[in-house]
C-alpha cells in the first residue's frame, strides 16, 4: 500500500542527507562512516541474510585495503581499478574461506573464520609488501576516471558516497531477488530448503563471496580515502566491530547496519579524544545488545511501528 | 639452516609447554561447550586474568607463587561463577551464536580494562626459588620450571579426564549435558551443576595462567592471542572430545615448536594451516563428529 511511497520518501531523504552532511560534519569523518556502513551492510548480507556468522570479516576488509593500497601506490593503478582490485581480491579470499569452512555451520563456522582471519593477519604482519607494523602509507588518491581530482576532500567524499550507494543498492537488490529469498529459506530452515532440492552450501558460498567482495570494496575505499592500510584493518577486533555495528543497528533490517556504523564510528571518534577506555565501553554495548536488544535499533523501531500501526487504524475506524 | 640437537630439543620443549597450555584451554572450552552449548571466548581472557592475579598477589599482598597457584584459580572461578549467574545464564535458550557474541563482548570488557589499567607492556613474574635452575642433560639445558609446568599441565589434563569419565561428578555432568530434563527428574540441581561446570572450566584457564606467568610476560593481550590458536586446535581435534583436546593440543604445540626450527617464519601460522588441511579432508575434526 503506502510501502512503496515510504521507500521512495526514505530514499529521497537519504540522498538529501548524503548531499548536505559534508557541510555539517567533517567530510573525512563521514567517509569513515560511509566505508564502515558499507562494510556493515556487506556483513549483514552474510549473517542477516545467509545466516553465516563470520568472525573473520576483517580479513576481507583489510585484505581489500592492502591490495588497493599496493596496486595504487606501487603499480600505479588509477583509483577505480585499485578499488576494484581490492574488491576482487577480497572475493577470491572469501571464496577460499568459504570452500574451507562452508561445510561447518553455526559456531564452528564462526570459529573457523576467526582462525582463518588470524592467518591472514599473520601474513599481513610478515609479508614484505604489507610493511608489517608500518602498513602501507602515502597511498595516492589519484583521479576518478582520470578526470576528477580526488585530493580534494569533497570530491573524495562524494566519490565514496557514490561507491556506498552502488554497494548498498547491490545488497538491497540481492536481498529482494529470488536468490535472496532462497537464502532466507536456507537460514530459517536448512533441512527443508535441502529437501526442496536446493544445494544449500553452494548458495551460502555465493552469498559469502558476495559479502566478502563488498567488504573488500569498503576496505579499499577507506584505504584510498585515508591513504594508508594498516594491521588494524585485518585485526580480529575489526571483525568484532562490524558484527557489533550490524547487530546494534538490527541484523534483520536493511538500514540497521548503516545506523549501527554511524553510532559506533561516532562513538569511537568521540572516545578516542576523551581518553576513556574504548574497548570496555564497546564490549559493554555488545553485551547489552545481546541481552536486551537483539533486534537492534532499527529492528526495534520497525517492530514498534508495526505494533502501533494497527492500533492507530482501529482508532481511526472507531 | 643447520639443525642442531640443542636447538631442536629446546624448541620441542617450548612446543610441549605451549601445547600443554593449548590442551588445558581447549579442555576448559570443551567442558563448557558440552555443558552450556556456549563457545566461551573469555577462556583466553581468564587465562590472562589468572596470570595477572598471580602478579597482583605478589606485588600488592606479597603472596608468592605457591599461594597464587591456589588463590588465583579460585578468584578466576569466582568471577566466572558470578558472570554465569548474572549474564550468561540468560541466553541458554537462544541460538549458540549468541553465546559466542556475548562472551566476545565480555572478552572486550575484561581485556580492555586490563589494557586501560596496565598498558600493553608485559610485567615480569619471577620463577619460585624452589624451581630455579635446571638439569644439564649433556645435549641441552633443561630448566626445572619448564619440567614442572609440563608435569603439572599433563597431570591436570589427566585429572580432568579422569574426573569427567570416572567419577560421580563427571557422570552427573555428562548426564546433565546429554539429557538435562531427565537428570533433573532424578533430583539433581542441573542449573547449579552448570554453574559449577562453568567455574571449573574457567578456573582451569586461571590455573594455566598462573603456570604461564613465569614463562611469558604477564600481559593483557596474552589471552586473546592464545584463544584464537586454541579455537583452531579445537576445530582440528573436534569439539567435545576430552581426549581429543589433550592429544591435539599437545601435538600441535610440538608441531609449532618443530616449525620454529625448520621454518621460523611459519611458526605462528602452522596451526592454522594444519586446520585448513584437516577441514578439507575431514570437516568434523580428527576426533569429532557432527551432532
Amino acid at each position: 500500500m503506502g510501502d512503496g511511497r515510504t521507500k521512495l520518501t526514505l530514499a529521497i531523504l537519504g540522498i538529501i542527507v548524503i548531499l548536505i552532511a559534508p557541510h555539517l560534519f567533517y567530510p573525512l569523518f563521514l567517509v569513515k562512516v560511509i566505508c564502515f556502513a558499507l562494510f556493515a551492510c556487506a556483513f549483514k548480507l552474510a549473517m542477516g541474510t545467509a545466516g553465516l556468522l563470520s568472525f573473520g570479516h576483517a580479513a576481507f576488509f583489510g585484505g581489500g585495503a592492502y591490495v588497493a593500497a599496493h596496486v595504487a601506490k606501487v603499480w600505479g593503478f588509477p583509483f577505480e581499478l585499485a578499488v576494484l582490485a581490492g574488491a576482487a581480491s577480497a572475493a577470491l579470499l572469501g571464496l577460499a574461506f568459504g570452500v574451507i569452512s562452508i561445510r561447518r555451520h553455526g559456531i564452528y563456522f564462526a570459529m573457523i573464520t576467526l582462525a582463518l582471519a588470524q592467518l591472514v593477519y599473520f601474513v599481513a604482519l610478515q609479508a614484505p609488501f604489507t610493511h608489517s607494523e608500518d602498513g602501507i602509507q602515502g597511498v595516492p588518491r589519484g583521479y576518478l576516471f582520470g578526470l576528477v581530482d580526488l585530493s580534494g576532500t569533497y570530491a573524495m567524499y562524494y566519490t565514496s558516497a557514490g561507491i556506498f550507494l552502488i554497494g548498498f543498492l547491490i545488497i538491497v537488490r540481492i536481498i529482494h531477488s529470488p536468490f535472496g529469498k532462497i537464502l532466507d529459506a536456507i537460514r530459517e530452515d536448512p533441512a527443508r530448503a535441502l529437501s526442496l532440492g536446493y544445494d544449500i552450501d553452494r548458495f551460502r558460498l555465493l552469498a559469502f563471496v558476495l559479502s566478502a567482495a563488498l567488504s573488500g570494496l569498503a576496505g579499499a575505499t577507506k584505504t584510498i580515502a585515508f591513504q594508508f592500510a594498516s594491521l588494524t584493518d585485518v585485526h580480529w577486533a575489526t571483525s568484532g566491530d562490524v558484527i557489533l555495528m550490524a547487530l546494534l543497528g538490527g541484523i534483520g533490517t536493511t538500514f540497521g547496519p548503516v545506523v549501527g556504523a554511524i553510532v559506533i564510528v561516532s562513538l569511537d571518534e568521540f572516545l578516542a579524544d576523551s581518553g576513556l577506555p574504548i574497548q570496555p565501553i564497546i564490549g559493554t554495548i555488545f553485551v547489552l545488545c545481546i541481552l536486551l536488544f537483539r533486534n537492534g535499533v532499527v529492528g526495534t523501531l520497525e517492530r514498534w511501528l508495526k505494533h502501533s500501526a494497527p492500533k492507530q487504524a482501529e482508532g481511526l475506524t472507531a | 639452516m643447520t639443525m642442531s640437537l640443542p636447538v631442536l630439543s629446546g624448541q620441542l620443549l617450548v612446543g610441549l609447554i605451549n601445547g600443554s597450555f593449548y590442551a588445558i584451554l581447549s579442555l576448559g572450552l570443551s567442558i563448557i561447550f558440552g555443558l552450556l552449548g556456549i563457545v566461551n571466548l573469555t577462556q583466553g581472557a581468564f587465562y590472562m586474568v589468572g596470570a595477572f592475579f598471580a602478579w597482583m598477589l605478589l606485588q600488592w599482598l606479597g603472596i608468592g607463587y605457591w599461594g597464587a597457584l591456589i588463590l588465583a584459580p579460585l578468584g578466576v572461578a569466582a568471577i566466572g561463577v558470578i558472570l554465569e549467574l548474572v549474564l550468561i545464564r540468560r541466553i541458554y535458550r537462544l541460538d549458540h551464536s549468541y553465546g559466542l557474541l556475548l562472551t566476545f563482548g565480555l572478552l572486550l570488557i575484561i581485556q580492555g580494562s586490563f589494557v586501560y589499567i596496565f598498558g600493553t607492556a608485559g610485567q615480569p613474574y619471577p620463577i619460585p626459588d624452589e624451581l630455579r635452575g635446571g638439569y644439564n642433560l649433556g645435549f641441552m639445558f633443561l630448566p626445572k620450571y619448564r619440567v614442572w609446568v609440563v608435569v603439572v599441565a599433563l597431570g591436570l589434563c589427566f585429572a580432568t579426564w579422569y574426573s569427567i569419565e570416572r567419577t560421580w561428578l563427571g557422570r552427573t555432568l555428562r548426564a546433565a549435558t546429554e539429557k538435562p530434563a531427565l537428570t533433573r527428574a532424578f533430583g539433581i540441581n542441573v542449573p547449579r551443576l552448570v554453574t559449577v561446570g562453568f567455574g571449573l572450566g574457567v578456573g582451569l584457564s586461571g590455573l594455566a595462567g598462573v603456570l604461564a606467568a613465569p614463562i611469558y610476560a604477564v600481559s593483557p593481550l596474552m589471552g586473546a592471542d592464545i584463544i584464537i590458536v586454541v579455537f583452531a586446535v579445537v576445530v582440528i581435534g573436534g569439539m567435545g572430545s576430552i581426549l581429543g583436546s589433550i592429544v591435539s593440543g599437545v601435538s600441535l604445540g610440538l608441531l609449532e615448536g618443530l616449525t620454529k626450527v625448520v621454518y621460523p617464519q611459519a611458526s605462528s601460522s602452522v596451526i592454522f594451516v594444519m586446520m585448513i588441511l584437516v577441514l578439507l579432508v575431514k570437516p568434523t575434526g580428527l576426533f569429532g563428529w557432527e551432532k
